[in-house]
């Protein structure tokens, strides 16, 4: 977690106007008039969006509003039919999954996406960036790489140990339970060593203590400097922990600001109660071989 | 699939008759020798029979696909029953001698009975045990392996003709020519894949295909029987597969291995109209025929099956969900 | 009946060069399917470009047998290039059918009166391994113990194809503990989740192709050294069906799983035979039922058998763990 001092505190974003496409003083991550459709459907049209960094900043919105297509698309897992964006000031329009992952831009998933058959251990060791064994040459040649392993398992460990998940290292992952899969998919990311995380609805399926428990990571994560995204619908979950909300409805940015004004937005109102948003969107299940 | 689907291949039929004609017409005017446009027209007759032919077989392996995500390894041994079932009821001196038209008959309700047989007696118990796709992959692997050598200790390695429409004279088409034989046979495929389209179009068991193909948990929330459905599908693609065996061993020639070697093709075939898709199925499989018969023309016989394996390669390079797959992630 | 023969027969069968040469080619299947999950059903192209492309070298070109091996190997990165690139970003039942049908266009093109004047077209190549046999340092004669005996030449072809096995089994072992075979494993579980860490997944895929594929190819020039030939006919669907059916016996996602597959189902299959010819020999078995030239189809359709049983009742072959088995959404 780069903890950088000099990182603005989000206490600075209740200066800003609650208004959709607004700038921020320090925007990690910024989107321009990105759109995917779906045959005909229009999933994702956001005109402009900046993620203040150093913040939590909740994506709202009811079903089908399109917050994990524009995931899908941010993170290379979806082709934007249109649209740039940027992460760090630098361009990330189009790129890869795994380069988006590299730059520091590491997403979870809505269903755990744990790795089965490798233990619990591994499925940490996995994820650490700039691995010198991952050649396969030389993978060969393990002392090459022996000691960068050390550092990693030790790091590993540390984490485990955070998420309370230390007893399960030499576990298969697959046999973990549902909520300690979104534990050991968190760590995972983190092991990654992110600037920022982009975490899809990460409390869905959670029984509630868990779910606290999960808030409560998410919000000592940003306070050591990490930005964190995430997808969430139930807008009860979403205004304890959050800096900044943005809500998508039908594809389009229609609101954003503190949660403490953002309930009483016309435009959210409008979204999740005024207008029927109930058609089943194939755009927003994450759509892979499942 | 909608109505707007079934014009692709009908389109594709007529694209594909109306140069026929012309090239008719205008063979006409040279009488003599085989000219480049002659062998091309007989090419390309050659290639829609062919194609047909692949395209009954290949229609039952997509239906498989679509519905339950299964590639069907053996599909190519149900052909080989269909045509070696009939061989012993019309020709071997142990069956009864009869006809080809009874025997053929007799074949499709076999190839239809033994699909039922191995839905109900192999892959309903996997199902049930929870075998996974990628190993009820391999388990077709051993089926076809069961199967073809069967067949190979029942029938021999001897190719072998029917013992009716063997040998007939070409009807004169100018340029080209057919047998009626070879007419007739491309003729009833024809009817025989319109008949599969009405099925799957018109009747109530045809629209629960689809819609276990569309989407299987929503069929079976609607209350659609899918063990039923995956029943149904089996047996209507054993039968069709048999009878595209008979067809095949009518045209060509009956031998051992025939049902695995048009395997590939029927793959080329689904794979090009899109996996999953009984129209594209029969489009691309008739694409497969043209195309490897077509072949000949610049390359030598030897070599047809493989050029019809390279449309497959160049496919997936270029348009994977094939040409009437819907633009769906498929990777 | 003579149990003796029947044992001998299964014995050298087990141990001799053929299942060396299956263990080899299981192998490298073995990094495509039990480590990646790559659904590759054309293993036996990759051991027809590696014959081939030594013995034409040889036969052809008249050129040192280094060069033929340097060829076959490099023959199958380039088909594992022109395999992977369309592909392996497709899902794994695409990739099962190009496979099977590119390593089936690959053997009609061989096989081809086009490429005769290359690849011998249906006669096939011959006797371009004297440099291989010349290297030998055993005496000719015939050797072995207790009721197997191997001639000089096969046990040369023998004690090459075991190193062989050893040394790759080294290496894959040291590969899939490294964290390269982590980053291999995991697309096997999960191809998404591994992109979401920042692996190139697509990369890896091509890795694990192209290194099974060259050591597919390395097993196909074995082949063709012990029998100092290569025929188009010999490379039929068949062989990568044999080898799915030994990977799986063995246990597939385990280094020895190939080795312990191969030995067993050689062993079995010419047991099987060996006793089936003698059994109809001394009229045990009708020659009405079965006749001695249909043993070989018999012992074809009884691996099939063997096949649908293994992944119906231990999917997880000898050396797998079912618990692990059961982990997989497979």
């Amino acid at each position: 977690m780069a903890a950088d001092p000099a990182v603005p505190h989000p206490g600075r974003l209740s200066a800003i106007d609650p208004e959709p496409g607004v700038r921020k003083p320090d925007p990690l991550l910024i989107l321009d008039e990105v759109t995917r459709t779906f045959g005909g459907l229009v999933a994702v049209r956001v005109e402009h969006l900046e993620v203040q960094r150093g913040a939590i900043t909740a994506l709202i919105g009811p079903n089908g509003a399109g917050k994990t297509t524009l995931f899908n698309v941010v993170s290379g897992f979806d082709r934007a039919d249109d649209g740039r964006w940027s992460f760090e000031g630098q361009p990330l329009t189009g790129a890869p999954a795994h380069r988006v992952a590299r730059r520091g831009l590491v997403r979870t998933f809505q269903l755990s996406r744990a790795l089965a058959r490798l233990t619990v251990l591994e499925n940490l060791l996995l994820a650490a960036p700039g691995q010198r064994g991952e050649g396969a040459l030389p993978a060969l040649l393990r002392p090459l790489w022996r000691g960068q392993e050390r550092e990693s398992e030790h790091r590993a460990d540390e984490l485990l140990d955070r998420f309370r998940l230390g007893p399960l290292r030499d576990d298969f992952a697959g046999t973990l339970s549902g909520g300690q899969r979104k534990l050991l998919e968190l760590a995972r990311a983190l092991m990654t060593r992110p600037v920022m995380l982009l975490l899809d609805e990460p409390m869905a399926g959670v029984n509630p203590a868990l779910a606290q428990s999960l808030l409560g990571h998410i919000t000592r994560l940003r306070d050591e400097g990490l930005t964190v995204c995430f997808v969430e619908h139930d807008m009860d979950v979403v205004m304890g922990i959050s800096d900044w909300v943005a809500v998508m409805a039908d594809g389009r940015l229609v609101a954003e600001g503190p949660p403490h004004t953002i309930g009483r937005n016309a435009a959210v109102v409008d979204a999740y109660l005024g207008k029927r948003h109930d058609e089943p969107e194939a755009a927003d299940d994450q759509g892979e071989e499942d | 699939m909608r109505y707007q689907r079934m014009l692709v291949p009908v389109l594709t039929l007529v694209l594909v008759m109306v140069p026929v004609t012309c090239a008719q017409a205008q063979g006409e005017e040279v009488p003599h020798g085989p000219t480049f446009a002659a062998r091309a027209l007989q090419a390309l007759i050659d290639g829609i029979q062919f194609g047909v032919i692949i395209a009954i077989t290949s229609v039952g392996l997509s239906l498989i696909f679509g519905t339950i995500h299964l590639i069907n390894f053996a599909h190519g041994e149900f052909v080989t029953i269909g045509a070696t079932f009939a061989f012993f009821l019309n020709v071997s001196p142990a069956g009864p001698g009869w006809h080809l038209i009874p025997a053929a008959l007799a074949a499709v309700v076999f190839g239809a009975l033994l699909g039922g047989a191995v839905d109900r007696g192999i892959w309903r118990p996997l199902r049930a045990r929870g075998t996974g796709l990628i190993n009820m992959f391999i388990v077709t692997i051993g089926l076809s392996l069961l199967l073809r050598h069967v067949v190979l200790v029942l029938y021999g390695t001897r190719p072998a003709s029917y013992a009716q429409y063997d040998i007939q004279s070409a009807l004169d088409l100018g340029p080209a020519g057919i047998t009626p034989r070879d007419l007739t046979v491309t003729l009833l495929s024809v009817l025989v894949l319109l008949g599969t389209a009405a099925l799957l179009q018109k009747t109530r068991i045809g629209t629960a295909v689809r819609a276990v193909s569309a989407n299987r948990d929503l069929a079976e929330a609607s209350g659609i029987d899918v063990q039923r459905v995956v029943l149904f599908v089996w047996m209507l693609g054993g039968g069709l597969a048999a009878l595209g065996g008979v067809f095949f061993g009518l045209v060509e020639i009956v031998t051992w291995d025939m049902g695995f070697k048009l395997l590939l093709l029927m793959f080329a075939g689904i794979i090009l109209g899109g996996l999953g898709s009984a129209y594209g199925a029969m489009v691309g499989s008739l694409v497969i025929g043209i195309v490897a018969q077509m072949s000949t023309l610049w390359f030598p016989v030897d070599l047809q099956y493989a050029w019809a394996l390279l449309v497959l390669i160049l496919v997936l390079l270029v348009r994977p969900q094939g040409i009437l797959g819907r633009a769906e992630r498929v990777g | 009946m003579d149990f003796s023969a029947i044992v001998s027969d299964a014995l050298r069968s087990g141990i001799g060069p053929i299942a060396a040469v299956y263990a080899l080619a299981a192998m490298g299947l073995n990094l495509h399917f039990g480590y990646t999950g790559l659904l590759n059903f054309g293993q036996v192209g990759f051991m027809l470009v590696g014959g081939y492309g030594l013995a034409i070298t040889v036969s052809t070109y008249g050129g040192a047998m280094w060069l033929g091996v340097l060829g076959g190997i490099a023959c199958a990165i380039v088909l594992a290039l022109l395999l992977g690139l369309p592909t392996l970003r497709l899902r794994a039942d695409y990739l099962a059918i190009t496979t099977i049908a590119a390593g089936e266009t690959l053997r009609l093109f061989y096989r081809s009166s086009w490429a005769e004047p290359v690849t011998g077209g249906v006669f096939g190549l011959q006797r371009f391994a004297n440099d291989f046999y010349s290297l030998s340092p055993i005496e000719p004669g015939t050797y072995g113990v207790w009721l197997v005996r191997f001639s000089s030449r096969d046990l040369w072809v023998m004690i090459v194809g075991w190193a062989l096995v050893l040394v790759v089994g080294g290496l894959l072992a040291l590969l899939i503990h490294s964290p390269w075979g982590r980053v291999i494993r995991s697309i096997r579980e999960d191809e998404v989740a591994a992109r979401s860490l920042g692996k190139n997944v697509y990369a890896y895929k091509m890795q694990s192709l192209a290194l099974g594929g060259v050591i597919g190819a390395v097993a196909g020039m074995m082949q063709a050294i012990q029998v100092q030939s290569v025929n188009p006919d010999n490379y039929d669907p068949g062989v990568t069906f044999f080898l799915y059916t030994l990977l799986v016996l063995g246990g597939a996602g385990r280094i020895l799983g190939p080795v312990v597959g191969s030995i067993l189902f050689w062993f079995v299959l010419s047991f099987l035979d060996s006793a089936l010819r003698q059994a109809i020999d001394a009229e045990h078995i009708s020659p009405d039922l079965i006749s001695t030239s249909e043993v070989g189809a018999v012992r074809f359709a009884l691996v099939g058998v063997a096949l649908i049983l293994l992944v119906a009742f231990r999917p997880q072959g000898i050396l797998g763990s079912r618990k692990e088995m059961l982990l997989s959404g497979r």
